[in-house]
C-alpha cells in the first residue's frame, strides 16, 4: 500500500507463541520477603497485561501447578489516563492496561513477560504501591489557582490558544510516577522530582496563577528542591502523556534564579 | 473563619463529589471525603468530549433555553423539566468558573473559550480541553479540594469503599460505614448529612466504557436500605467503542463533532481494505437517514443504527464492527483537536486513526438512572444526598453528549447547599442513635466474616462474568420480553450461586476477593432493577427499545419508574413527570431541522 505522508504501518507478531508467561513479583505485605511467581496463558490477540492479570486472579495456579493467592494490582480506567495500574514491565515502568502484550513479545523476543512493582514507592502487596506522597507535593508546590471564590465572577483572563496548548500538555500529568521511578535523584526524600515542578510550572505560566509564584517556587529552593535535580532526562523519556518534563524543569530553574537575583527589587 | 462544628461526608470523588466538597468548605463546613481511589485518579478523567453551556460564542444565536429544549427532547421527555432548567441556566457560570481554575480549554484566535459540536443538538456549545475535558475538569476540582485539605477543612479517605449508611431510630441517615481496603479495617463516619456522588453501575454489564472502580455498589448499598432508585431500566449504550479483552474503550462523540463520518462498505463482506473503497461504494447510512444531524444524531438513535446495519450483514468483515473515519480531516487538525484519543485508538488497536478508518461499535456508557432524588438532589432517606451519574434527575430516558459533565458539577453545586441547609436545621426529636454506629460496623463485619468463611465451590469472577455477559446480551439496545424475564431468573441463580463462592485468597491484606464479592452482591441486586423496570416497561422511549412495542407511549409510560428494595423481589411504583415547562411533541431527528431550532 502507498504509504500516506506521515503514516507508519504498525510492526505486528507474526508467530506468537502457544502460550505466554507472566513471571511476577510478588510479596505478602509492606516489609515481607519478595518472592516470585509464574503464571502461563493460553494465546489470544489483543490481551494486554491488565487481562492477563485479570485471567490469572480468576483463577491463580502457578506454572508448577500450585494454587497461590492472586496477585494484587491496581487498576482502574484502562484507557492510560487515571494513571493508577503503573508497573515495571519488563524493565520498563508504565502503565499496565496500554502494555500489549503483543508489542512486549514483539520487543524481547521470548515468551515470558516480566511484572514487579515501581521500586520508588512503599510496596504495599505483590504489584500495588503507595504513591501517597505524590499528591505530597503537589500539596507543597501550591499546585492550584488562589480564587476570590467559587461564585459566579464572569469568565477568566483572555488566553491565547498557544499557551493553552502549552499549559494542557502539562495538565495532562496523570501523577502516574513513571518519571519519579526512572528519575536517578528521586527516592528518600531527596529530591522532589519533576512531576511537582512541572505542575508548579502550569500554574505559573497562567496569568492569575502567576501572581502567587513565589508560593510555589518557595517550595522549591530547599535542598530537596530543583537543584537536585541531575539533568539524567530519564523522565522525559518515560513519561506515558508526553508531558515537555525538561523544558518545564528549565523554565522553573530559570524562574528561581530570576526571583533569586531580582526578587529584592521587588520588595 | 471559624470551625463549624457541622460535618458532612461525601462519598466519591469525581467530578460531582469534588464539586460538592469544594463549595461545603468553602462556606465554612467540615467535609469528609471518601473514595475508593485518590480522588484524582476517578471515573470523571476518562469524560474525553466536553461540556455544554449555551454560552453562545458562535454568533448562532444560542441560548439556554435552546440548551434545555434539545436536553429534554433529547431525553424523550422522561426527565422532570424543572432542573433541567436550572442547570442549563447554569451551564454559562460552570464554565467560566472552570476557566478561572486554569482549566487549559480550548480558545479561539482572539483567545476567548472554543466551542466544538456535539451530538443532538444543531449548535456549537461544547467547550474542550483537547480530547481530555473531563480529566482537566476533575483535575481542577482536586487542585481546589486540595487547597482546602491544606487548610483542614477537607480530609480525605482514599482507598476506602463505602458498604452502607448509618440510619437512626427514626430512619435518618447520620453517617455510613466504609471498608479501608488495605486492612479491611470497618469505621463508621458520623456525619450531619452524606451525599452520595459514586457514579455509574457499567460494571454489572461486564465490559463496557466505564473504569473497574464504577460497580453502582455504594448506591446499591443505599437502595437497599431503603433509598428509592428510579429509571434504572435507561442505560445509554454510547455508539462508539473500541471493544477490548478488558474493558470498551471510548471513542468521543467529538470524533464524530470534528466532522468524524460513520459508513459500511455497501457490498456486504466487502474485504478490501477502506482506504481502496471509492467513495461511491460507501453506504453512509447515519447521514443518509439524518439530514440535518447526520453523524451527530443523538447517542440511542446512532448505536440502534449500528447495531441493525451490523444485524443486516452490512458489519466490516461480517463482524460487528462499523467504520468511523476522519481520514478525511488533515492529520495536523486531528492531531491539535483529537489527539488524545486518538493516541488511545491508536495505543490498543495499533492503526493510525488519522489514515486509517477505526473500527467501533456501541458500548454500555452511561446509567440516566439512580438514586431518586428531588429538585434539590434530596434522595428519599433524610440527610441522604446524591449528586452525578449516581441519580436519576437531568438525562431523562437518554442523555445528550457532553451534557454529563455539566450534570456532575451542577449536581454537587447543588447537594452542597442542600445538605448544608438540611445539616444547620435539622431537629432530632427522639431519635435514637445510641449504638448504631458501633451496630452497623458489627452489621457489616459479619458479612465480611461470612464472605472469608465461605468456602464453596462457586468462583465470583466467574459469575461476575456471567452477570455481565447476559446483561449486555438481553438488557441492552434491543430488548424482548421474554429475554428480560430468563436474565431475571438467571440473575436469581447468580444471587444463590454466590452464597457459595470462596474468595480464593488466603492472605487478607490488601485483598481484591473482599471487596470484590461485597460489589458482586450489590450488582446482583441492582441488576435486577435495570432488568424488571426494563421488563415493566411497554414502550420504546430513548435508549430503552423493545421491538414489540417500537413506540413512545406517553398515555401509559409518561412517568419516572422507581424501584423499592425487598427482600423478595423490587417492588415498582411510578410516578408522574414534570412536564410544566416544555410540552412533549414527538422525538424526531429523521427531518430537515429539528422543530426546536428557529
Amino acid at each position: 500500500m502507498t504509504a500516506q505522508n506521515g503514516y507508519h504501518e504498525k510492526k505486528r507478531l507474526e508467530n506468537p507463541p502457544a502460550t505466554v508467561k507472566f513471571k511476577i513479583q510478588r510479596r505478602e505485605r509492606k516489609g515481607a520477603p519478595v518472592y516470585w511467581e509464574t503464571f502461563e496463558l493460553q494465546y489470544r490477540r489483543n490481551l494486554n497485561v491488565i487481562s492477563a492479570l485479570m485471567e490469572i486472579r480468576k483463577n491463580p495456579v502457578t506454572i508448577e501447578g500450585k494454587t497461590t493467592s492472586p496477585p494484587v494490582w491496581d487498576m482502574s480506567c484502562l484507557e492510560q489516563v487515571c494513571g493508577i495500574c503503573t508497573m515495571v514491565i519488563d524493565g520498563r515502568v508504565r502503565q499496565s492496561c496500554s502494555a500489549l502484550v503483543d508489542d512486549l513479545l514483539l520487543a524481547s523476543g521470548g515468551d515470558t513477560i516480566t511484572l514487579q512493582p515501581m521500586s520508588k514507592f512503599p510496596n504495599v502487596r505483590d504489584l500495588k504501591v503507595d504513591r501517597s506522597e505524590m499528591f505530597e507535593h503537589l500539596k507543597r508546590v501550591h499546585a492550584w489557582i488562589e480564587l476570590d471564590g467559587t461564585y459566579s465572577l464572569g469568565p477568566g483572563p483572555h488566553i491565547p490558544n498557544t499557551l493553552a496548548q502549552e499549559r494542557y500538555a502539562l495538565s495532562r500529568c496523570m501523577t502516574c510516577g513513571c518519571c519519579l521511578e526512572a528519575c536517578p535523584q528521586y527516592g528518600e526524600g531527596k529530591y522532589i522530582g519533576p512531576q511537582a515542578i512541572a505542575q508548579a510550572r502550569l500554574f505559573n505560566m497562567h496569568p492569575v496563577g502567576k501572581t502567587t509564584m513565589d508560593d510555589r517556587l518557595s517550595g522549591l529552593t530547599d535542598e530537596d528542591g530543583i537543584t537536585s535535580c541531575g539533568n539524567a532526562q530519564n523522565c522525559v523519556k518515560v513519561c506515558p502523556m508526553n508531558l515537555p518534563l525538561t523544558k518545564a524543569l528549565y523554565e522553573t530553574n530559570r524562574d528561581i534564579t530570576v526571583r533569586t537575583l531580582f526578587g529584592w527589587l521587588e520588595e | 473563619m471559624s470551625s463549624n462544628k457541622l460535618k458532612i461526608a461525601i462519598v466519591g470523588g469525581g467530578l460531582a463529589g469534588l464539586a460538592a466538597a469544594m463549595k461545603i468548605a468553602e462556606a465554612g463546613y467540615d467535609v469528609d471525603l471518601i473514595s475508593v481511589v485518590p480522588v484524582k485518579r476517578s471515573h470523571s478523567v476518562c469524560a474525553q468530549g466536553g461540556i455544554n453551556g449555551a454560552v453562545n460564542t458562535k454568533g448562532e444565536g444560542d441560548s439556554p433555553a435552546k440548551h434545555f429544549d434539545d436536553t429534554v427532547y433529547g431525553g424523550d421527555f422522561l426527565a422532570d423539566q424543572p432542573p433541567v432548567k436550572r442547570m442549563c441556566e447554569m451551564a454559562p457560570e460552570i464554565i467560566y468558573l472552570f476557566d478561572r481554575m486554569g482549566v487549559p480549554f480550548s480558545r479561539t484566535n482572539e483567545g476567548l473559550l472554543d466551542f466544538r459540536r456535539f451530538g443532538g443538538t444543531l449548535h456549537h456549545r461544547t467547550a474542550f480541553a483537547g480530547a481530555s475535558t473531563g480529566q482537566q475538569l476533575l483535575y481542577s476540582l482536586d487542585e481546589q479540594v486540595r487547597k482546602w485539605e491544606t487548610e483542614g477543612k477537607v480530609t480525605k479517605y482514599e482507598g476506602w469503599e463505602m458498604l452502607s449508611l448509618v440510619l437512626d431510630s427514626s430512619g435518618v441517615c447520620r453517617g455510613l460505614v466504609a471498608m479501608n481496603l488495605q486492612s479491611l479495617e470497618l469505621k463508621a463516619f458520623k456525619a450531619d448529612a452524606v451525599v452520595m456522588a459514586t457514579g455509574g453501575p457499567g460494571l454489572i454489564f461486564g465490559k463496557s466504557t466505564n473504569s473497574q472502580t464504577c460497580t453502582g455498589s455504594a448506591v446499591s448499598a443505599c437502595y437497599q436500605q431503603g433509598a428509592k432508585y428510579a429509571n434504572g431500566e435507561f442505560i445509554q449504550v454510547h455508539p462508539t467503542s473500541i471493544p477490548g479483552e478488558d474493558k470498551l474503550r471510548l471513542m468521543s462523540e467529538s470524533a464524530r463533532g470534528e466532522g468524524g463520518r460513520v459508513w459500511v462498505p455497501k457490498k456486504p463482506g466487502d474485504a478490501r481494505n477502506p482506504r481502496e473503497i471509492p467513495e461511491s461504494e460507501r453506504w453512509y447510512f447515519l447521514e443518509e437517514k439524518y439530514p440535518a444531524y447526520g453523524n451527530l444524531v443523538p447517542r440511542d438513535i446512532a448505536t440502534r443504527e449500528i447495531f441493525q446495519v451490523c444485524l443486516d450483514g452490512y458489519g466490516v468483515g461480517g463482524q460487528n464492527q462499523v467504520y468511523l473515519d476522519l481520514t478525511h480531516i488533515s492529520a495536523d487538525t486531528l492531531t491539535r483537536k483529537l489527539g488524545a484519543i486518538l493516541e488511545i485508538y491508536e495505543m490498543f488497536v495499533g492503526d493510525d486513526p488519522r489514515y486509517v478508518p477505526m473500527r467501533i461499535f456501541p458500548g454500555v456508557h452511561y446509567s440516566m438512572g439512580g438514586l431518586w432524588v428531588d429538585y434539590e438532589q434530596r434522595t428519599n432517606i433524610p440527610g441522604l444526598f446524591a449528586a452525578g451519574e449516581c441519580d436519576y434527575s437531568i438525562h431523562g430516558a437518554n442523555r445528550l453528549g457532553a451534557n454529563s459533565l455539566v450534570s456532575c458539577v451542577y449536581g454537587g453545586f447543588v447537594a452542597a447547599p442542600a445538605a448544608i441547609d438540611y445539616a444547620k436545621s435539622v431537629v432530632r426529636g427522639d431519635a435514637d442513635s445510641n449504638g448504631i454506629y458501633e451496630e452497623e460496623v458489627r452489621r457489616q463485619q459479619e458479612i465480611n466474616d461470612s464472605i472469608i468463611k465461605s468456602d464453596g465451590p462457586e468462583n465470583q469472577y466467574k459469575i461476575h462474568e456471567e452477570l455481565g455477559k447476559i446483561m449486555t446480551e438481553n438488557v441492552t439496545v434491543v430488548r424482548y420480553n421474554d429475554r428480560l424475564k430468563a436474565t431475571d431468573e438467571k440473575i436469581l441463580e447468580l444471587i444463590d450461586r454466590f452464597k457459595n463462592i470462596s474468595i480464593n485468597d488466603s492472605n487478607l491484606w490488601a485483598t481484591q476477593a473482599v471487596p470484590h464479592a461485597r460489589q458482586l452482591w450489590n450488582m446482583l441486586q441492582l441488576a435486577r432493577v435495570i432488568t424488571l423496570g426494563a421488563l415493566n416497561r411497554n414502550e420504546s422511549r430513548g435508549a430503552h427499545y423493545k421491538p414489540e412495542f417500537p413506540e413512545r407511549n406517553d398515555e401509559e409510560w409518561l412517568k419516572t419508574t422507581i424501584a423499592e428494595y425487598s427482600d423478595e423481589a423490587p417492588v415498582f411504583s411510578y410516578e408522574p413527570v414534570d412536564v410544566s415547562l416544555i410540552k412533549p411533541r414527538k422525538r424526531d431527528y429523521s427531518k430537515g431541522r429539528a422543530t426546536a431550532i428557529k
